[in-house]
């Protein structure tokens, strides 16, 4: 009786968990849908939800009107160069902050944490004139050197929570053995610590993918990524609703699943420990 | 346990990052500073001079500012009540048996891996277009005239779009926070007798607290900073409807080439944003002790 009534609970709970969140995802589902439609039947009323005549013309349109690969090329470009950069920085900072941590290292480590608290339109101007002076507007170096910085806290913080959870006395007893400092980061910190690399870097692609004050502002076009592909769809022409969802489907996948993968390191990541 | 020799090491290790914060942070906020006491033009360049906190005066007089502020405050509140609220119950339906919830999960946290560019164009367009969007259906087939979102209600399409974004964060870290709370804990309440009530107040509540607070400042920190939402849907308009600060700033840097007063206006967010952002340093210093 009782095992009856909650499997009956556990269903009703299922119904409802579902409805949230199919509600909650239903703005994607409705793009990729869309972006199959002909223009005409992604405004038709009533709405046609599955059966309609699927096609692929907008992805097709949207690569030969507004070139989308040039855009999807930057954007990965920016997101995995700014942070294989911004980890061949982080790692050794992280790395002895972690292991052979000073007076200061918690203080130092606040500190980084605070350059992420700075609001960007506080330095847009003086890094807007800068770029212009320095002829880093709308360059991949520019655009890196800034996605890299806005992350290089985030990694250091990253990586410095996974390298505190590696056993200090494993090291220990490398050095007892006689390990060099090199051989000590090659063959003992190096392979215990590539998951956390690793879900460091997904997040930090991904929050680098996304990044939309400072790809809007300092690129128009030759180093523009695909937050701002998307910009270009703002001013409405005539029909565009598929096209649209073509191009916004092509923004979104690929990060979507990437963040699908690492969802489970983003809590930590993104509160900086301070949920795990 | 440090060595003297890996000490030394640990300070070249450190050193370029330091380098590079203090330069990214310290070098353009000094500047921002020196600009926001210079009349400077990009328009007109040869005019400059020193003036003082005139460029202040006039930021923090301008109707405008006090539009934006007022606006920014809307936006920060609204998204906050609704993401941390709507993101406890999501969390407390995930948390209960149910079936299929890694799936559910990767559904629910969706949203957040969305650029901001799309899914503001995506809700404007798809969903909250009076003529041709979904809502616009929904309202009419249940005898209601549609919305007309983005024209007569802005700041609150805004608000649906941004809160859409983060309800996700909310939800995942108060799940990820009521999943530790301890089997033992459960049980001893409900052999106790807690209703479900006094269930969540007395220790569910007091459980996710913490989390609950880290979200609010997190996302605080990120709703100052609402910028490309605006920028692709309202441009901040009608009139200054739909302006937040960060979008004045941009405005009167870029588009009315005002550096001294963007300047002044970017000096006004960093404070603002350093409110916040002691408070979550506190915390998070905290937990660093542990």
């Amino acid at each position: 009786m009782a095992m009856k009534q909650s499997l009956r609970k556990r269903v009703g709970v299922t119904v409802l968990a579902w409805v949230v969140a199919f509600l909650i995802f239903f703005p994607i589902l409705w793009t990729f849908l869309t972006s199959f439609k002909s223009e005409l039947d992604a405004i038709a009323m009533p709405p046609k939800f599955l059966f309609f005549h699927w096609t692929l013309e907008n992805y097709a349109e949207v690569q030969e009107r507004s070139n989308y690969l040039h855009f999807a090329f930057n954007s990965v470009v920016l997101s995995i160069g700014a942070n294989v950069v911004g980890l061949i920085i982080a790692v050794p900072a992280a790395w002895s902050m972690a292991f052979a941590p000073g007076k200061r290292t918690k203080d130092l480590l606040m500190w980084m944490l605070s350059t992420k608290m700075m609001p960007a339109v506080g330095v847009l101007v003086p890094i807007y004139l800068l770029f212009r002076d320095l002829h880093l507007l709308d360059t991949l170096t520019g655009i890196g050197l800034v996605l890299m910085l806005l992350n290089l806290p985030i990694l250091i913080w990253m990586l410095y929570t996974y390298f505190k959870e590696i056993p200090v006395d494993i090291l220990e007893a490398a050095r007892m053995d006689g390990a060099s400092l090199l051989n000590e980061i090659l063959y003992v910190l190096t392979p215990m610590s590539v998951p956390g690399i690793a879900s460091t870097m997904l997040l930090a692609i991904i929050l680098s993918w996304n990044e939309a004050f400072w790809t809007l502002n300092l690129a128009t076009s030759d180093a523009a990524p695909l937050t701002a592909f998307i910009a270009s769809y703002s001013a409405p022409e005539g029909f565009f609703w598929a096209k649209l969802s073509a191009a916004s489907t092509l923004a979104i996948a690929p990060i979507l699943i990437l963040g699908w993968f690492s969802q489970k390191q983003l809590v930590r990541g993104l509160t900086f420990g301070a949920v795990k | 346990m440090a060595t003297q020799q890996t000490t030394t090491a640990g300070r070249y290790l450190v050193a370029p990052s330091v380098i590079l914060l203090f330069v990214w942070m310290i070098v353009p906020l000094a500047m921002t500073l020196y600009f926001s006491t210079m009349r400077y033009l990009l328009l007109n360049p040869e005019r400059t001079g020193f003036v003082g906190l005139a460029n202040y005066t006039a930021f923090l007089s301008d109707p405008n500012f006090i539009a934006a502020l007022f606006n920014t405050l809307i936006l920060v509140g609204s998204v906050l009540v609704i993401s941390v609220c709507g993101g406890i119950l999501v969390a407390l339906l995930m948390d209960q048996p149910v079936f299929g919830l890694n799936l559910l999960r990767l559904m629910v946290i969706a949203p957040f891996f969305v650029m901001p560019t799309v899914s503001a164009l995506v809700w404007k367009n798809l969903l909250m277009n009076p003529d041709s969007g979904l809502f616009a259906w929904i309202a009419r087939s249940l005898g209601f005239s549609p919305i007309v979102w983005f024209t007569h209600y802005p700041m609150l399409s805004i608000i649906v779009v941004v809160s859409w974004e983060w309800l996700p964060f909310a939800s995942l870290i108060l799940l990820t926070a009521l999943q530790s709370l301890d089997e033992e804990q459960k049980e001893a309440a409900q052999l106790d007798g807690a209703g479900p009530i006094s269930y969540f107040g007395y220790i569910v509540l007091p459980h996710i607290a913490r989390a609950i607070t880290v979200v609010v400042l997190i996302e605080t920190i990120f709703l100052l900073s609402v910028f490309a939402e605006i920028y692709v849907t309202t441009s901040g308009g009608p009139g200054v409807a739909t302006t937040n600060i960060p979008f004045l700033v941009y405005k009167q840097a870029l588009l009315d080439f005002d550096v001294g007063s963007a300047s002044a206006g970017g000096i006004v967010a960093v404070v603002l944003a350093n409110i916040v952002a002691i408070f979550l340093m506190r915390m998070v210093g905290r937990n660093l002790e542990g």
